[in-house]
């Protein structure tokens, strides 16, 4: 948003939950985008907490349709638009959450990219499937105790790492993928702004903690997305035209906090031991390396 | 009006050639069989410069449809082909467009669902998505699939209707069958079919609105109402269409359209291709003596319920021919057309014949066999077997 513009994009009343994280980063997202712009929501929290009848948050023409097709709907419009002679200056969006990207949505958002389509996707992640009560998906890390991968006597909650979406995305030769989370506010409008100038397809990853699926205190939710940047569990990074091996780091904390002062502020990851947290900070440390820090 | 060249193909390209008449904006398309020279149809036009277009090359049905969703949301005139597994794929979609009300236009390449996999002509893939609130037509001819695709978006998008349409040719029997077809000057199109504009608002940033909000118990059924009153009032708009159709281009459409069944004692009643083996057969009945009539069904949905109590509400017997099979139950046309009567104290004893699926064989004998199974349950009186299955292989049975 301009400074001189004074309307917010993405208006207030919505149904999020106190402290929900993709709230902050819808408002910080849709102001960067500005009137101009033409979105498409999958389904999901973002979905139903925004759009019951008669009321939207939304000031932007918007659709939602589905949960896996968020980048499909946008991709019509988006072809629709150029052919029918409009000038080319509309943004076109598509949001989805982790599940409506990582999962379910996966093969439109490849398919969306692949046909390069001017479309900039915006991926709110909270890492488990939240809108239908905190059910494990390919972004929900290792350690983490949701309603289907519950920690227990035989369980350590979720078992498999996080899905390297962003990586597998900018694998796609597409313009411009980057990381962003809602303690970056700065970084994520910068961000935004390179997604929708970049000439093609673009995906914003967004980090966006989830204090009903997560369990912390609805007042730390920047704080959990500042301390997952700084203790190297979240790397922000943008890569431009697929330059996957010279990805472009674009906050490197100082110095690494211990990943124990993240997952200790939150309940799902409350049943882990001290062995545990070792061993996430072995793989935490290996893939610092990998990424150069 | 212009003169009608005359030409000589296949379904699919009938049903593409129909399409490129009604100028689409945006054809996003995903190969099947036996609907795929449709949209290499259309990629030609594009190609050479006959069709202003875009084809979207989507990666599945679901997309494919999606696609035409966001595109005809912001006031595209959109259309797509599909069959059978592609068309299952797209089902939640289908419901989508028509409880957002957009008129997308899909031909299809009537073909059976799998398993056993089979690519051939059965009507069960488009009759599973008989309760998505897309209007229904089947062709019996090319000549019918052409012409359906325009009649399809003229009445799809008109005002007072305003619901996605999909258009039936039957696998192979019609979509690769080379068929004699007369085709509408462009400008008679153009006339009969002016540039979509949407009535009631479109994605558009200088009046933004939200299209697909969550619908919650307070407003949901009577958002529902008012899509069903749309179709339920359709008739009367197919009608006025179809008869304007005739007007201009001199072909006339019904939705059933009767054969010899004024003084017919048992009619027939018969849905896309299978209506020419039929008639014929109806024909040499007739030379013999039998009292037997036609009802060929173009339009399903909305069923035309009206029209068949018409027709066949004075006949003793009404031999109800299904494509498609409900297991638990019968044919479609066939629970349709005894609901329809279920009201009336003058109705016809009705039996209904399962035939042609997955591409079997449907000859002039069957329909006979059909005629005399309807009559001996007439002079009987009463239906020993409500649904039989037609033409079935002993040797394969076990």
């Amino acid at each position: 948003m301009s400074e001189k513009e004074d309307k917010e994009m993405f208006a207030s009343g919505h149904r999020m939950c106190a402290g929900c994280g993709e709230g902050i980063a819808m408002r910080t997202i849709l102001n960067e985008a500005g009137p101009n712009t033409i979105a498409t929501v999958a389904t999901g929290c973002l979905e139903v907490t925004t759009t019951a009848y008669p009321q939207t948050s939304w000031e932007i023409p918007l659709i939602h349709s589905a949960f896996e097709n968020a980048a499909s709907v946008a991709s019509g419009i988006e072809v629709a638009l150029k052919q029918m002679d409009k000038k080319g200056e509309t943004n076109i969006m598509s949001f989805a959450g982790d599940g409506g990207t990582f999962d379910i949505g996966f093969q439109a958002l490849s398919g969306m990219f692949e046909r390069k389509h001017n479309v900039t996707h915006i991926c709110l992640d909270n890492e488990a499937y939240m809108n239908t009560g905190i059910q494990r998906c390919s972004s929900t890390p290792y350690g983490a105790s949701t309603t289907t991968s519950p920690a227990g006597k035989f369980s350590i909650g979720e078992d498999r790492p996080k899905k390297p979406l962003a990586r597998i995305s900018a694998a796609h030769d597409i313009p411009y993928v980057a990381t962003a989370t809602i303690a970056h506010i700065k970084d994520l409008k910068k961000k935004v702004r390179k997604a929708l100038d970049a000439d093609g397809p673009a995906l914003v990853h967004v980090f966006a903690p989830c204090p009903t699926g997560w369990r912390h205190a609805s007042n730390d939710s920047v704080e959990l997305a500042r301390l997952a940047v700084e203790t190297g569990v979240f790397v922000l990074w943008e890569a431009e035209d697929g330059e996957i091996c010279d990805l472009n780091i674009t906050h490197k904390p100082k110095e690494r906090k211990p990943v124990g002062e993240y997952l200790k502020k939150q309940r799902r990851f409350a049943h882990l031991t001290e062995e545990h947290i070792e061993k996430i900070q072995k793989e935490i440390d290996e893939k610092c390396e990998q990424y150069g820090f | 009006m212009g003169e009608q060249k005359g030409l000589t193909i296949q379904g699919n390209m009938a049903t593409a050639l129909g399409a490129k008449l009604c100028r689409p904006d945006v054809i996003p398309a995903y190969p099947i069989t036996p609907s795929t020279l449709f949209p290499e149809k259309i990629s030609e036009y594009i190609a050479d410069g006959e069709l202003d277009a875009s084809m979207i090359r989507v990666e599945s049905e679901h997309s494919a449809m999606s696609a035409c969703i966001g595109a005809s949301s912001i006031g595209a005139r959109t259309c797509t082909a599909s069959a059978s597994q592609g068309i299952a794929l797209m089902h939640e979609m289908l419901f989508i467009a028509s409880g957002m009300r957009l008129p997308i236009v899909m031909a299809v390449g009537n073909r059976a669902l799998s398993a056993p996999i089979n690519i051939w002509a059965d009507h069960q893939d488009t009759i599973a998505s008989r309760d998505s609130g897309w209007l229904q037509f089947y062709a019996e001819k090319n000549q019918e699939g052409l012409d359906l695709m325009i009649l399809a978006f003229k009445i799809a998008e008109d005002e007072r209707v305003l619901l996605p349409a999909m258009v039936g040719i039957d696998g192979f029997v019609l979509t690769h069958t080379v068929e004699g077809v007369k085709v509408p000057a462009q400008e008679d199109v153009d006339e009969f079919l002016p540039p979509y504009e949407p009535p009631h608002g479109k994605l558009d940033p200088k009046e933004p609105m939200t299209f697909g909000s969550l619908g919650t118990p307070e407003y949901y059924q009577e958002l529902k109402y008012d899509q069903v009153e749309a179709m339920d009032k359709s008739p009367e708009v197919i009608d006025e269409i179809f008869e304007e159709f005739e007007k201009e281009f001199g072909r006339e459409y019904n939705r059933i359209t009767p054969y010899k069944c004024d003084d017919a004692e048992i009619i027939l009643l018969t849905m896309g291709s299978m209506t020419g083996t039929a008639r014929a057969a109806v024909d040499e009945m007739r030379e013999d003596g039998e009292k037997v009539g036609l009802a060929k069904l173009t339009v399903f949905r909305p069923f035309p319920g009206d029209l068949l109590k018409e027709i066949a509400g004075d006949a003793k017997g009404l031999a109800v021919v299904d494509r498609n099979i409900s297991p638990g139950f019968g044919g479609a046309v066939f629970a349709e057309s005894a609901g329809i009567f279920i009201n009336e104290k003058k109705k016809p004893l009705m039996k209904n014949f399962i035939v042609g699926l997955g591409g079997r064989e449907i000859f002039k004998k069957n329909f006979k066999e059909m005629y005399k199974k309807t009559k001996k349950s007439v002079e009987k009186g009463s239906v020993d077997k409500m649904v039989e299955w037609i033409n079935m292989d002993e040797k394969v049975m076990r």
